[in-house]
């Protein structure tokens, strides 16, 4: 259950994220999902797109460092205490967040949670224990 | 002041004549107790009774820089260990520094030598040389502690750093010789300026600043700025470190004491020897270091060279022009010597692949700085910012442990580095030099 995310290095200098996000714009990839932890000297933009091989080698071709890596996407009602109750679940398992973002799905009653976990595996199985809904890629896609 | 009459000043056929009668006994020495040497001249078919006179000189193969790292840490030795008496290092190229060592009378030399520097450069007995070159393995430090006890001048060992402290203490003390790098003199104007001292109302008269190149129109900015004089000197460590030679209030070149250090200008391609005014590389041989003698040794600096006697002081040894560059890479980053190999190698072993890089160096309010720019690549790419950090941190652990200096490491996007004829380009100085 888990999904293909697309990180992508870049240094803190101005434009940088725009060179980087038009190219996967020309090639019309959707981005769903992104978000970007800097420092003062480089960031990291994570991406969830409908096309992740499509813009790996885009992003590639063009020489930029690029990472597939799996995180999970959880889908929740857009409500209140909705995150709390998630995050809960995995601090009574000792599950450590790495990093999470978020975004709402077309219709506005769901949210969708991007997790990425120290432990992957254990993080799903503890989750789906709990009747979490995990979304496929083609979930994500689509929604 | 001449601190050594004598041989300062000692007419050009009595020096010849000492030269070569010192060349004699080193060349003896260094076949007989050094093994390099001895197989450098069997395999030549030389000996050491066919070095009679200067210009017998040229038979003598070169000695480098990595002859030491070969032999390291002792292997160039004339003597026993027990003889030795100090032993310094600096950082080395390939994971080894390179060794130097003292023996008793090596350190009275080096003291005798840098005695003469201190007068040559206008310091007396009854200056306070408040001393700021690094103690420690560099030999800057020592060096100038050496040199002004024999001189009987009064010494405050500040070491490096610690500019505040430094001011005080100038201030408290009435110090009155400065001895440290060109770069750090302007910043520590700067810091005096900045917490509203005026340097050029302090008691310092004199800076002795060296180890590392620096201008003309460098020294006349630190001159203005503390309002001193400010004499160039040159050395390093494998010859004896500071004490090679030095200005005097003239500065109209270098004094090179060529009595114990035989100067020579060659053309670094061809290996020929050049004429006075030629501009080429530096070789030193030692006449009479007794723990690490050496033949020969390409040191790696531009400069020429003139055999007339100055006017200004009556010394008669040569004179050095100031440094104009390097043979090879190498960079000084704070008196520090740095090359950009030692860099790759650090690179090298934190990630086991050798990613683009390249080293730039500024210099910020006279304190130079040292960036290195490396490109992240699939392979050291992480997902996660602090994996990202702990990569950077490593390596810049690493190169100041390598180095001894400190160097802020940037992480750059792939391609982004510039590539000149297929291999990058790997040194930017935008140092005003």
């Amino acid at each position: 259950m888990k999904i293909k995310q697309l990180s992508l290095f870049l240094e803190n200098t101005s434009g940088r994220l725009v060179d980087a996000l038009s190219l996967l714009g020309d090639a019309r990839i959707n981005i769903r999902a992104l978000s970007l932890s800097d420092t003062s000297d480089f960031g990291i933009l994570r991406l969830i797109v409908n096309d992740v091989d499509k813009a790996y080698q885009i992003l590639t071709d063009k020489h930029y460092t690029v990472l597939k890596s799996d995180v999970v996407a959880v889908e929740v009602e857009d409500r209140p205490g909705a995150l709390v109750d998630i995050l809960r679940i995995l601090k009574d398992a000792e599950i450590n967040v790495e990093y999470t973002y978020a975004f709402v799905e077309r219709g506005g009653e769901q949210a969708i949670l991007i997790f990425r976990f120290d432990d992957m595996e254990k993080g799903i199985r503890v989750l789906q224990g709990k009747g979490v809904t995990l979304l496929t890629a083609d979930q994500v896609r689509t929604r | 002041m001449i601190f050594d009459e004598k041989h300062e000043c000692m007419p050009l056929d009595s020096l010849r004549e000492l030269q070569e009668k010192r060349l004699r006994a080193a060349v003896k020495v260094a076949y007989e107790k050094v093994a390099h040497y001895k197989r450098v001249f069997d395999e030549n078919r030389l000996k050491p009774e066919d070095i009679k006179t200067l210009d017998d000189l040229d038979k003598i193969p070169f000695t480098y820089k990595n002859d030491l790292r070969d032999n390291y840490p002792f292997g160039m030795l004339a003597v026993p260990l027990h003889d030795v008496a100090e032993i310094h290092a600096s950082s080395g190229t390939t994971g080894n520094p390179t060794v130097v060592a003292y023996t008793k009378n090596d350190i009275a030399l080096w003291s005798h030598v840098m005695a003469r520097t201190f007068a040559c450069a206008g310091a007396t007995p009854n200056d306070i040389v408040q001393n700021a070159y690094g103690y420690g393995l560099f030999t800057g430090g020592l060096g100038f502690h050496y040199g002004a006890l024999e001189l009987g001048a009064s010494i405050v060992p500040t070491s490096s750093g610690q500019t505040k402290r430094q001011l005080k203490l100038i201030q408290d003390f009435g110090s009155t010789v400065i001895t440290c790098t060109p770069s750090y003199s302007v910043h520590m104007a700067e810091e005096a300026m900045a917490s509203g001292i005026d340097p050029r109302t302090t008691t310092i008269r004199l800076g002795i600043l060296g180890a590392e190149p620096w201008s003309e129109e460098m020294r006349r900015e630190i001159e203005e700025k503390w309002a001193m004089d400010a004499i160039d000197i040159y050395g390093l460590s494998e010859i004896i470190g500071p004490g090679v030679a030095v200005e005097c209030p003239a500065k109209n070149g270098l004094h090179l004491f060529s009595d114990h250090f035989f100067p020579e200008i060659i053309n670094p391609e061809t290996g020929e020897r050049l004429p006075d005014g030629g501009r080429g590389e530096l070789v030193l041989t030692t006449l009479t270091k007794e723990a690490l003698p050496l033949l020969r040794f390409r040191v790696g600096d531009i400069t020429s060279i003139t055999h007339e006697p100055c006017e200004a002081c009556g010394r008669t040894m040569p004179r050095i022009a100031k440094i104009f560059g390097r043979t090879d890479d190498m960079l000084i980053v704070r008196g520090i010597n740095v090359f950009p190999s030692q860099i790759e190698s650090v690179l090298l072993s934190v990630e086991g692949a050798e990613p683009h890089y390249l080293i730039v160096v500024d210099r910020e309010r006279g304190l130079d700085r040292l960036e290195i720019q490396v490109e992240v690549s699939q392979q050291l790419f992480t997902d996660e910012v602090k994996g990202l950090e702990t990569l950077r941190d490593k390596i810049s652990d690493e190169i100041e442990n390598v180095l001894g200096v400190k160097a802020a490491v940037k992480l750059v996007e792939p391609q982004t580095i510039e590539r000149s004829m297929g291999k990058a380009k790997r040194v930017i100085d935008n140092r005003r030099i």
